[in-house]
């Protein structure tokens, strides 16, 4: 069993509230939820929609076809009436439609007359709504009164209970008039508690439980949420939060606070990245830790702001001038970027890096069911030298010569002992150097000696469906969940797998696991990317040799979804 | 305590003449004054001959990038209020490449000294203008003369009620002054800017040294620093005759008393939990 809702309208109708809350309803009695959303760059107006999917059995992406599509005004019933599968229904209100639709797909429910009719405020109708679509379902408003109070503004019993009650007149409404037109048929399902969570607020959570204790930002769609989630902790957690005045200020700015011994961070998109590329290779010569999220969005320059793409992977891995250096992470669902944001926190630390996770919009704002977070995989070690053993440190060197390359990393005015940091090519102490000699032997800390340690953290691409598979689906970052359902979906006929890299740089070797012999062995490879030029495909061939065979690619500003990928795969296999 | 000698750094690239060594000299005379020692306060500096300071004597140093010396001056504040902050660049450097940052450095007034060696003109990269450059100077990339209007930080600044805003000039008349106005500066609390007016030797032939002496005089012994009207109207004065001295200060609360996480102690000296953090995940079932 499986069901999706679509709920369409304009920007600042409460699209997001209404989704959100479904969502969480339906992660909350037990079944597995994937939501993505699509929106336009602007405050009012436009057309948004926000898509929930929900089943008894695991999904990791959204479909094309919608059971039940939720108007809000006409142009969502004009753009997405053929997405409806045989059975599906439109559930609409004719006077905010200003239209009355007679097929019998069309149930009208109106909300705003019942609305002004108990005189309560017009934005209640979103609860009248979603306690309709749970009466179309024969389900539960319980578990829906439980929640709502997390999705509106005025959290005051009396508004709660105004809420509550909207959506016991939507549910009665469609029950009394619509019994007739529902046929979802849907299981009892396992009350097992259940965790929610999108990318954006995965990697948010991934800092916060990581000890990020400064995060300096630019805001910038799509990866505000971050920020956003981080400053709502700020006063419970003890982090402070700054809003630069641009990307330059905020990366430096995080660079100052890690200098000065804090975990720190920053984030943004690809415009903001092009910004902060002079600050990461700050980082890379000063050797100072810092975290980087770059939420991606389609370029070039401003592109589609509000939209998704992996387009800036070789901006990310080549970013900055000259060489030192950096880890690049991928994450595919949210679980994963929030073991990899621990991750990122733990090498910059210990190695004096720069970290970059790479999400993007598609991945920020979907939401997925995970059963748990399994906290013991979370890394947790204070790399710095402080305290007593500071205290006891003679002659301290900043850049002290060892033999990983990793010198102590001390905090400023904790101790007698000076920390002395340059962008300029610097001697062990830190100070400004011209002399060959010295340049090499610097060069060969920062990054020759580092390197090999480094990659040896990296982990290998994971393997999904068939072991000794024919045909292999290659992909990273995250189209993680719609190539695994993809690949899932075709396997009864087809010997399939999916390798998919979360960790891209260094490129992991094949120590661990023998990728590459994998590959090699398949009679066909096709490398999945949301973009045009195939950037993952060339890094694979550049780091590896290898060439995939086939490339399906995408960069229309949207998430490849299930049933129109299988296709395109099915095309090639 | 610590003496003149304890501050002696590495040995200066500068030109001989170059009014940095009397800036340098000043300013270990002001931490010797003020009893502090090496290790109690960090020297950010971006790039430019004056960025070069901190290296010339013994410090906690960030020497970053050009022009973005103040935004990590104020990483460094946030999470360590207790260190002194002092930020040295040129005009150049903050007031060209890092004039944004500049403009929102006053407006969050985080506790730093900023200290800018302003020559009129580009040191290192050979005598080209600089904002503070006057307009009509000709030089190798200004072969028409420099075509903008010269900068007035001065008025910049207090036009933006920054804190602290004072001028200085660096040549040996003026010198006992720049440490007492140093030492102000950094016993301000907030946002403290100093424009020290200093040759450059080998590409500023105008503005000399001699060229300045003439000129500076020092603020009335009766002049009032709290009024910003009569102190946006003296740092309009520059010409014939150039004022000197604390033009204008108030006691807008610092930045880091707007942050209730380190409102009562900085942010250094917090200790982590990861198992309080982990109570979070919560939220999401």
């Amino acid at each position: 069993m499986e069901y999706t809702i679509r709920i369409g309208g304009q920007a600042g109708q409460g699209l997001v509230t209404v989704g959100s809350c479904l969502a969480k309803y339906f992660s909350k009695i037990g079944f597995q939820v994937f939501s993505h959303q699509d929106y336009m760059s602007r405050i009012r107006g436009g057309h948004n929609f926000y898509q929930i999917r929900f089943a008894d059995h695991p999904i990791s992406s959204s479909r094309d076809r919608v059971d039940i599509l939720v108007a809000f005004d006409r142009e969502t019933i004009d753009r997405h009436r053929q997405s409806l599968t045989e059975s599906g229904i439109v559930v609409y209100d004719s006077d905010e439609c200003k239209k009355e639709y007679s097929d019998q797909e069309f149930l009208n429910i109106p909300a705003i007359a019942i609305i002004e009719e108990m005189g309560v405020h017009r934005v209640m109708a979103n609860s009248l709504i979603m306690g309709a679509v749970l009466g179309l379902m024969g389900l539960d408003l319980e578990p829906f009164n439980e929640i709502i109070g997390d999705f509106i503004h005025k959290k005051t019993d009396e508004v709660i209970k105004t809420n509550t009650q909207m959506a016991q007149k939507g549910f009665d409404h469609v029950v009394e008039n619509f019994s007739d037109k529902c046929s979802f048929e849907l299981p009892e399902t396992q009350k097992t508690k259940q965790l929610l969570i999108n990318g954006n607020l995965a990697i948010g959570l991934g800092a916060l439980v990581s000890g990020c204790k400064f995060y300096a930002a630019y805001p910038m769609t799509p990866s505000t949420g971050i920020m956003n989630y981080l400053a709502s902790k700020a006063e419970k957690h003890r982090i402070v939060i700054e809003q630069a005045e641009d990307e330059i200020s905020a990366i430096n700015m995080t660079l100052g606070a890690s200098f000065g011994g804090v975990r720190a961070m920053t984030g943004t998109s690809g415009g903001g990245f092009a910004l902060m590329t002079e600050g990461l290779s700050l980082a890379g010569i000063t050797e100072t830790p810092v975290v980087i999220a770059e939420v991606q969005r389609p370029g070039p320059a401003t592109g589609l702001p509000t939209r998704t793409e992996q387009g800036d992977l070789n901006f990310v891995l080549y970013g900055g001038h000259g060489e030192f250096p950096r880890v690049v992470f991928t994450p595919g669902t949210p679980e994963q970027a929030f073991y990899l944001t621990n991750k990122a926190f733990h090498l910059a630390e210990k190695y004096q890096i720069p970290v970059i996770i790479q999400s993007d919009q598609y991945l920020a704002d979907s939401e997925w069911t995970f059963n748990k977070f399994d906290t013991e995989r979370l890394l947790w070690e204070d790399f710095r030298l402080r305290g007593d053993e500071l205290e006891k440190t003679d002659d301290y060197q900043r850049y002290a010569f060892t033999d990983s390359g990793i010198s102590p990393l001390a905090i400023p005015g904790s101790s007698k002992n000076l920390v002395v940091v340059d962008s300029d090519e610097h001697d062990e102490d830190g100070h400004i150097i011209e002399d060959a000699e010295t340049r090499n032997k610097m060069v060969h800390k920062r990054y020759l000696l580092k390197y090999p340690h480094l990659q040896k953290e990296i982990s290998p691409p994971a393997l999904y469906g068939d072991q000794n598979p024919e045909n292999i689906l290659v992909c990273f970052g995250s189209c993680f969940g719609v190539v695994k359902e993809a690949m899932e979906k075709l396997a009864g006929d087809h010997s399939l797998a999916m390798l998919h890299f979360s960790e891209v740089y260094p490129f992991p070797s094949t120590d661990e696991f023998d990728y590459l012999e994998l590959l090699s062995a398949a009679r066909q490879t096709i490398c999945i990317e949301n973009n045009a030029t195939g950037q993952f495909a060339r890094l694979l061939r550049a780091e590896t040799g290898f060439n995939c065979h086939a490339a399906i690619n995408k960069y229309d500003g949207r998430p490849f979804t299930m049933d129109s990928l299988a296709g395109e795969i099915n095309e090639h296999i | 305590m610590s003496t003149y000698e304890d501050y002696k750094g590495q040995q200066p690239a500068w030109c001989p003449g170059c009014g940095n060594f009397a800036i340098l000299k000043i300013l270990k005379n002001a931490l010797v004054d003020l009893e502090l020692e090496p290790h109690q306060f960090t020297i950010v500096s971006g790039i430019g001959q004056g960025a070069k300071l901190p290296h010339y004597t013994k410090c906690n140093t960030f020497n970053g990038l050009h022009g973005r010396t103040l935004p990590v001056a104020t990483g460094l504040k946030l999470v360590n209020s207790d260190m002194l902050v002092i930020a040295v660049a040129g005009d150049g450097d903050c007031y060209g490449e890092g004039g944004n940052h500049l403009l929102h450095a006053i407006r969050r007034n985080a506790n730093i000294k900023l200290f800018v060696h302003n020559n009129q003109i580009y040191g290192l990269t050979k005598g080209q203008a600089s904002p503070t450059t006057k307009e009509g100077t000709v030089t190798k990339t200004q072969p028409f003369g420099a075509a903008s209007a010269q900068l007035n930080p001065l008025a910049l600044a207090i036009s933006m009620e920054c804190s602290f805003v004072a001028r200085a000039f660096a040549g040996a008349s003026g010198l006992p002054f720049l440490q007492e106005i140093m030492k102000e500066a950094i016993n301000h609390e907030g946002f403290a800017i100093i424009d020290i007016l200093q040759n450059c030797i080998s590409f500023n032939k105008v503005n000399t040294f001699h060229w300045y002496k003439e000129r500076v005089y020092q603020l009335e012994e009766d002049y009032d620093p709290t009024d910003r009207v009569e102190a946006f109207r003296r740092s309009l004065e520059w010409g014939d005759k150039i004022p000197t001295g604390i033009f204008y200060r108030n006691d807008r609360a610092p930045l880091e008393k707007s942050f209730p996480v380190i409102e009562n102690e900085p942010l250094i000296q917090q200790k982590f939990s990861m198992s309080k953090t982990l109570e979070e995940i919560a939220d999401f079932y």
